[in-house]
């Protein structure tokens, strides 16, 4: 579905991916750990598409599509999805709306039928009780005055009604309570499916209790510098980042 | 020499060439030819005078102006043109500077509302127009007010009993449409309401898109003790139309005036909002934006004195510019003695959509008392890259993501309108500005 290969990316000049690879096949969850600034969110936004982000070598496959020709709103409509590490408010744009137009937009992208106003509300008071959304919060303007838990929840949110084939969930963890991490990673659960894959990226063990990854690995200076399964989060928790820097890197694998 | 230029001359032209409603009135004869020597004298403001600082009229002084439309009084096309708010309850519409009574609708007012073309006022009993018209020329008159005083032909005298009020909105609908040339429209208005009284007014601006006609309207507007004014513009004159307007604004004790304002249409368009706080507790909201496309100009000149003790004003405006278009925002607080206690704020935001638009913001404080409560802003900028691609990752087109984030930023100046569909009205409009997205 995804194949990353030996990817440079660069942001003001400065070279952050240095020659990343990685595989992901449809139903798999992989969890991307590593230290702050090893480029993990960089990832993510030269997927997504970012603007500022220069590739200076090396390929990403999507569905056998060059990735990396696409606009932003392209790789959306192919189903891409990014869950933002910070996500941006946007005052004076309703939520509601704003996810009519989203789901609207991708619809007429890939030659679809879009959803009237009744359909749509249809399908929000659907995904509201499925992912225990606060109905509260599609009313108002997009995450504008969100807690941080809030936009967070937001963005699974947005997720579970656009339902893409690949979703990038940028430490989509962090500023969680107990209970909302327990629901978003149930959310997450009940999305997961063959046909789709998830790349989760967290710097903690605990929300892939939930979450079970199929995969696990360290990206540390602009690579994967270690991989594995479930169990090297664990060890991760425990040893640090210290402990890999130890160990003789291997090659990307999974 | 400013009396070369073509504009000029054609005013003077005009003013031989026209018998005005009222003439051979002495009183009005000579308050005409006073201000027609002063505009002589003072000619088109220019850019040294600090409220026309970003308004160049040099294109303007080289246009010749016909002195009126013959055919205004006959001339067809306007029905189609009115606002489908307008359309329903009363109006008064003026077509080529003229009030039409067949388009207008009128007799459903309620009692205690007096409404006449300025026209017909003066035809039937000038002497009470007298303290309206009948003035000297001072520092305030620019070279428009003065060509408005010398040249003004009709106009809307509204007055509003005391306690009378009105809840269904009037609407005030200027309709340009193409004549034989380019003509020159100087309106002269009043709006004055009673203690107490309650009253909504909706102006409208439309015209067909190749008109160049000037539009000069002077008006003067009372507020009385606990009376309030809600007071809307929407402005979509046509693509080639000069619209200029001062309404110069008193509000008594507890009087209130709520001003929205969108500002889409013309050419060359200038609003000169002048506003006296005189009463104690007066209270001004204005809000508005333009929304400026092409080769458009707009200048909106907020300029609030208060003089009342604990009087308050506040000004939420939004401007947004493409292409090569340009927008003047000056909004000026001043508190002067006596006004103790008085509390006023001036916030403006601007965006620019294009590499050569420009908006020129100048927000502007002068207090002289006490116990005073002022604030002020004004930004520039441009759409925000970070917000855009958030809208782009969720799948929504570039262009499409823009024109969300336009509206957006335009819509709190539509916040507190209603009646909803008078506001659905407006929001429709701004969509139409912005092309609507497929949502
Ligand atoms: N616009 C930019 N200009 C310069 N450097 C940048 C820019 N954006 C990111 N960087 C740098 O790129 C590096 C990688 O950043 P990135 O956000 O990808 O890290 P991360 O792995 O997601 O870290 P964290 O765990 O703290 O979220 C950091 O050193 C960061 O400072
Ligand atoms: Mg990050």
């Amino acid at each position: 579905m995804l194949t990353i290969h030996n990817l440079h990316a660069r942001i003001a000049g400065k070279e952050i991916l240095k020659g990343l690879s990685l595989e992901v096949k449809p139903g798999e969850v992989h969890a991307i750990m590593g230290p702050n600034g090893a480029g993990k969110s960089t990832l993510g936004n030269v997927l997504a598409g970012r603007p500022g982000y220069e590739v200076t070598q090396g390929s990403v496959l999507f569905d056998g599509k060059n990735l990396l020709e696409l606009e932003p709103e392209a790789r959306a409509a192919a189903g891409l999805f990014l869950a933002f590490q910070y996500p941006v408010e946007i005052p004076g744009v309703n939520n509601t709306y704003f996810l009519r137009a989203a789901l609207n937009a991708q619809r007429k992208a890939r030659g679809e039928q879009e959803l009237d106003s009744m359909q749509f509300l249809k399908l929000v008071r659907e995904k509201v009780k499925e992912m225990g959304m606060t109905p509260e919060l599609l009313n108002r303007a997009v995450n504008e005055g969100f807690s941080g838990g809030e936009k967070k929840r937001n963005e699974v949110f947005q997720m579970a009604l656009l339902e893409p084939r690949l979703a990038v969930l940028d430490e989509t963890d962090s500023g969680l309570d107990i209970d909302a991490l327990k629901r978003v990673a149930a959310g997450v659960n009940s999305l997961r499916s063959p046909q789709r894959a998830f790349l989760v990226i967290t710097h903690y063990q605990r929300l892939l209790d939930y979450i079970v990854p199929d995969f696990v690995h360290v990206l540390a200076d602009g690579r994967i510098v270690e991989s594995g399964d479930a169990q090297l989060a664990r060890e991760l928790e425990a040893h640090g980042y210290a402990w890999v820097r130890e160990r003789t890197p291997v090659e990307a694998s999974a | 020499m400013t009396a070369a230029l073509p504009f000029v001359q054609s005013m003077h032209a005009a003013a031989l060439q026209r018998r005005l409603p009222g003439s051979g009135l002495a009183w009005l004869d000579a308050a005409r030819t006073d201000a027609l020597q002063a505009f002589a004298d003072r000619g088109l403001p220019d850019q040294r005078n600090e409220l026309w600082k970003y308004t160049s009229l040099r294109a303007l002084a080289q246009r010749a102006f016909a002195a009126n439309d013959a055919a205004a009084a006959s001339r067809a096309g306007a029905a189609a043109l009115l606002p489908v708010p307008a359309r329903q309850g009363s109006r008064a519409v003026f077509v080529n500077g003229a009030f039409r009574a067949d388009l207008s609708s009128l007799d459903a007012l309620p009692e205690g509302v007096a409404v006449q073309s300025l026209a017909a006022a003066l035809r039937d009993a000038p002497e009470p127009l007298r303290f309206l018209l009948d003035k000297r020329v001072d520092d305030d008159d620019d070279g428009f007010t003065l060509l408005n005083r010398a040249l003004a032909a009709d106009g809307l005298i509204l007055k509003v009993a005391a306690g009378a009020e009105v809840g269904e909105p009037l609407h005030i609908v200027h309709v340009g449409l193409a004549a034989e040339a380019a003509a020159a429209f100087h309106l002269r208005s009043l709006v004055e309401l009673g203690k107490g009284a309650r009253l909504r007014i909706v102006e409208h601006h439309v015209g067909e898109p190749q008109t160049g006609h000037l539009t000069n309207i002077v008006r003067d507007i009372g507020v009385h003790a606990n009376a309030h004014l809600d007071w809307t513009v929407v402005q979509q004159a046509g693509a080639d139309a000069t619209l200029l307007r001062r309404s110069k604004v008193r509000l008594h004790d507890d009087a209130a005036l709520d001003l929205h304002a969108l500002e889409l249409g013309g050419k060359l368009v200038r609003h000169e909002i002048r506003a006296e706080l005189a009463g104690a507790r007066s209270r001004f909201n204005s809000r508005g934006a333009f929304v400026l496309h092409g080769r458009q100009h707009a200048d909106m000149e907020v300029l609030v004195a208060h003089r009342g003790r604990d009087s308050f004003s506040n000004a939420v405006w939004r401007g947004v510019a493409d292409n090569r278009a340009r927008g003047v925002v000056h909004g000026r607080i001043l508190v002067q003695p006596g006004a103790d206690g008085a509390d006023g704020s001036f916030y403006n935001k601007n965006l620019l959509l294009s590499p050569d638009a420009e908006i020129d913001t100048r927000p502007a404080l002068e207090i002289y008392a006490d116990e005073v409560k002022a604030n002020h802003g004004a930004t520039v900028g441009q759409l925000d890259e970070k917000v855009l691609f958030y809208l782009r990752s969720r799948g929504i087109p570039l262009e499409t993501a823009r024109r969300i984030l336009v509206r957006a930023f335009c819509s709190v100046a539509l916040d507190g309108m209603d009646p909803a569909p008078l506001r659905e009205h407006c929001e429709a409009l701004l969509a139409e500005q912005l092309p609507e997205v497929s949502a």
